[in-house]
């Protein structure tokens, strides 16, 4: 066999794997939360759209755009497949198991948050990506705005964030450990950059979200 | 104290195996709870029924024969100990303890709480050696280690093999027990000649025997009688990579 198909199927480079995909998205995270700090200026979401412009006309992003594409494809798949496997490994379930005493929550809820997560990617991209790119609307800010006047929806969209931290706990460290960096030396500082990945982009996110629901209301009534 | 003990009972490998419930009585709390089964197993005999099969053999913790899984922790509750070092004082009066064998695919069960572990066997024989210079006896200290790496090679092979780690591991990943072979081995400089060899063999022979895939959870470390920690785990990972290039 192939070398690389050989260190990919490994049950480390699996792992690897899942390691640098969750990584390139968790800085997808830091490039979405920057843009997303522009529907905070009270311009009627002018800057906003000059962004989301750029970011539907460019070919750059564009392409890498399908590349993130590929990349949360690779990452749920190869999960799925680790899951499969990992559950095969013990055909027999034990009476009484105490995993709780040993490990996190968010270490033994990774497969339901990663479910939940995916859930809430196909309605976050169903209820704007789709509208920008699919059906080629310029007044995006405009729909975020009018869209987070409904309760239920920021209600949705804080428990998903929760979601996506509870993710991030586990997995973002879990990524160095897995590529060997999470040694004695470096355990500490990894540990503070995984506060800005599953504390602090999840509660930016969340702020933008209350923020237009308590301050955006103008803007929408203004534009109709 | 009396207890009241739920044991997994399986006649041999094909057998469907079943929980039956026994009852331990005027047992001491400082007694062993291997001790505990012997007394169990005792009554079992008396009666002319089949004692409780078990893995054990030294008792002090540095073997790693003995594991079961109780209540649901792999050697039981307490931190650091195999089954033989834990005490029936650690259990309350009256008490129902549930007694399993390690549960994994490429543990199988060979009656009641005995399980084959020689998918570890076969991961040594993979890897978890060094080449050694036949002749003459090498005078002592010509090969020089510094203190903190023979300490951290030493914390590695405190492993006895017991079969915590995949037992613990809600993956039934072998990724501590075979960490803690690489990491002991690349860490000193008798081990150096095979070292990339050794991580890549050692690993597909883990993946051949069907273990599961490390996530990371880190139960094999709370779980471990020896205290192995999960860096050695990232070294493993570390030098996966290394040998790949």
């Amino acid at each position: 066999m192939n070398p690389f198909f050989k260190f990919i199927n490994s049950s480390v480079g699996k792992k690897i794997l899942m390691s640098l995909t969750g990584m390139l998205l968790s800085i997808f995270l830091v490039e979405h939360l920057a843009g997303n700090l522009l529907l905070l200026k009270n311009d009627s979401g002018e800057a906003f759209n000059a962004y989301a412009k750029f970011m539907g006309g460019n070919p750059i992003v564009r392409t890498m755009e399908i590349g993130l594409l590929g990349i949360i494809l690779l990452h749920i798949f190869n999960g799925i497949r680790l899951w499969l496997e990992n559950r095969g490994a013990r055909d027999k379930k034990y009476d009484s198991y105490q995993l709780s005493e040993n490990t996190t929550l968010q270490s033994r809820m990774m497969k339901l948050s990663a479910a939940l997560f995916l859930w809430f990617l196909i309605v976050h991209m169903r209820t704007f990506w789709f509208h920008a790119r699919i059906l080629g609307e310029h007044d995006i800010a405009s729909l975020v705005y009018s869209t987070f006047q409904q309760l239920w929806y920021v209600v949705f969209y804080l428990g998903s964030l929760v979601v996506v931290g509870f993710h991030l706990r586990h997995g973002f460290q879990s990524a160095f450990q897995t590529l060997g960096l999470r040694t004695k030396k470096y355990q500490s500082l990894i540990d503070f950059i995984a506060v800005l990945f599953w504390f602090v982009i999840p509660a930016g996110f969340a702020f933008i979200t209350i923020f237009i629901y308590l301050y955006k209301g103008n803007a929408v009534a203004l534009a109709q | 104290m009396n207890l009241t003990l739920k044991v997994w009972r399986q006649k041999d490998k094909n057998d469907e195996g079943r929980f039956i419930e026994y009852s331990a009585k005027n047992i001491s709390p400082d007694m062993s709870f291997l001790e505990m089964l012997d007394i169990v197993n005792i009554d079992l005999v008396k009666k002319g029924e089949t004692p409780i099969v078990f893995d054990h053999d030294c008792r002090e913790g540095i073997c790693g024969s003995c594991g079961m899984m109780i209540n649901g922790r792999a050697h039981g509750p307490g931190r650091g100990i195999a089954t033989c070092q834990l005490h029936m004082r650690s259990f309350a009066d009256d008490d129902e303890i549930v007694i399993e064998p390690w549960r994994a695919k490429s543990f199988p069960v060979l009656k009641d709480l005995m399980v084959d572990r020689t998918s570890f066997e076969r991961i040594m024989r993979s890897g978890g050696y060094t080449s050694a210079k036949t002749g003459g006896i090498p005078d002592g200290n010509s090969i020089l280690v510094p203190k903190p790496v023979a300490d951290e090679a030493f914390d590695a092979a405190a492993c006895i093999g017991c079969g915590a780690c995949v037992a613990a591991c809600p993956n039934s990943s072998a990724m501590l027990f075979v960490s803690a072979k690489v990491s002991q081995l690349a860490l000193l400089p008798q081990g150096q000649a095979e070292r990339e060899t050794r991580v890549q063999r050692m690993v597909a022979q883990m993946d051949e025997e069907k273990f599961g895939s490390c996530s990371n959870t880190y139960a094999c470390e709370a779980e471990c009688p020896k205290g192995i920690s999960v860096v050695h785990i990232a070294r493993l990972n570390r030098e996966y990579i290394t040998a790949q290039l």
